[in-house]
């Protein structure tokens, strides 16, 4: 039986009369990597925004691990209550395209402050999943660090570990390496795919696609506010779809 | 009169004025981040009365501001409120201070980036907890320049409650140079105010240092 952990239906969302995305539906199971491609103003990050509740979506039913969080009567989206979507919540993360990380903070403070301010997690818990994974993400000699003291990648890395601080059951990616050098985004990529080794279930929107390629279980191409294609990475790069393969074949060349 | 007396009664001054300085301090502060929020409220009613109380304070002069808070009282309410000379000097202040803090808070926390709420609002943050553990510290950092202007604006401003007659330094400069017909009180009492600003200018720039720990 495997475990559907995002479930979206019919999701439409507007921007000022534009619409930005129309009526997607995607269930995402426990452990898959589903990336998500397409052009710009595709809707692909408003997509993550929508699923993320960072943006209000204007109709369509969103649902993680079962427990509605947002669904439509008469015509018009109702969210769950607020100590029902506090519990919804903490079953994804986001990973954001300019970190966000807290500059007031060192590292670790980043790390263990949400799990303790609104996980209910003990310092000494807290600061023990802190070490662990800032060596599983090789930053153990930057605890103290502040954000700016440290390079574009390394912030990502420590973004991803104040995500993953929380525990969730589901990571967002926002075009996790746009933001990077290609350099520093090999060491984003590289932790990317440790996760995936390790079965965390994500959903990245992304442009690398050779990344996209090597480790999603499905792709989605987006484009207009719709899923024009979805499938395996190898359905997808061997697509007969015509804008699917002019869009890979840009990026391939 | 000795230049001792003078020297010891300018000094008993200069405490009265400390006392005006860090009492309007302290309430000013706090109000002026509550009557930011007020002026930063979706709630147009809220929005538009603090908007009106920024700008009656700002616009109109804080003498005449201490002449109504003491004197409005008794003449509009009839009311007799013993030993209120003083608080009524604290309040005009506070109140005058207040709103120009708040429109000092307003621009600091309209310039914080929108990603900072939203880093917070996935990590499961509530919004007082993103207000004073996330936005606020990093607001302080950024306004702290401004809030040591108006500071020392406050402290050369102290001086106006002598409309008041309250016996702070200037007061009493004013009283001691008619009295013995010098300038001398009144120079003197211009070095106090210039080392008072000089201490408090120096106190904010260490404030502003212990926060360059981070960018």
């Amino acid at each position: 039986m495997e475990n559907v952990l995002l479930q979206i239906e019919h999701m439409s969302k507007s921007f000022d009369g534009m619409e930005v995305i129309k009526d997607i539906s995607l269930s995402v199971k426990e452990g898959e990597v589903v990336s998500i491609i397409g052009p710009s103003g595709s809707g692909k990050s408003t997509l993550l925004r929508c699923a993320t509740m960072l943006e209000k979506m204007d109709g369509g039913n969103l649902s993680y691990l079962g427990e509605s969080a947002v669904w439509e009567e008469d015509g018009k989206c109702v969210y769950a209550p607020k100590a029902q979507m506090k519990e919804i919540q903490k079953s994804f993360g986001l990973v954001f395209q300019n970190f966000n990380l807290f500059p007031h903070y060192s590292v670790m403070k980043n790390i263990i402050d949400a799990p303790m301010v609104t996980g209910g997690v003990s310092k000494k818990e807290a600061v023990a999943r802190a070490e662990k994974l800032l060596a599983q993400l090789g930053l153990s000699d930057k605890a103290d660090a502040y954000p700016y003291q440290l390079s574009g990648g390394q912030q990502q890395r420590v973004s991803i570990a104040r995500a993953l601080a929380l525990q969730p059951k589901i990571l967002f990616f926002d075009e996790p390496t746009s933001a990077l050098d290609p350099e520093l985004t090999g060491e984003v990529l590289k932790v990317i795919k440790e996760l995936a080794a390790e079965h965390m279930t994500m959903i990245i929107v992304t442009h690398e696609m050779q990344f996209a390629r090597e480790l999603s279980d499905r792709i989605i191409f987006m484009e207009q506010g719709i899923i024009q294609a979805q499938g395996t990475p190898e359905e997808i790069f061997n697509s007969s779809n015509e804008r699917v393969g002019e869009f890979i074949g840009k990026f391939q060349s | 009169m000795s230049t001792t007396v003078m020297l010891m009664q300018l000094t008993k001054g200069l405490a009265v004025t400390a006392e005006i300085f860090i009492l309007t301090l302290l309430f000013s502060l706090p109000l002026g981040l509550l009557i930011s929020f007020g002026r930063m409220a979706k709630n147009p009613v809220i929005r538009n009365l603090s908007k009106i109380y920024i700008s009656i304070m700002r616009g109109t002069p804080l003498m005449l501001q201490l002449i109504v808070v003491y004197f409005a009282p008794f003449y509009v309410f009839g009311l007799k409120i013993p030993n209120y000379r003083f608080p009524a000097i604290i309040i005009a202040f506070a109140l005058n201070y207040a709103a120009y803090f708040a429109e000092i808070y307003r621009g600091g926390i309209e310039s914080m980036a929108v990603g900072q709420y939203e880093a917070a609002k996935v990590l499961g943050y509530n919004k007082s907890q993103t207000f004073f553990r996330i936005i606020l510290p990093q607001v302080i950092k950024r306004i702290l320049p401004s809030i040591t202007n108006e500071t020392i604006t406050l402290v050369k401003d102290t001086s106006l409650a002598f409309v008041l007659a309250h016996a702070e330094m200037f007061t009493l400069a004013k009283q001691i140079a008619a009295k013995e017909t010098s300038i001398m009180p009144l120079m003197v009492a211009g070095v106090f105010y210039y080392i008072f600003n000089l201490i408090v200018a120096t106190v904010m720039e260490k404030l502003e240092k212990s926060m360059n720990y981070y960018r």
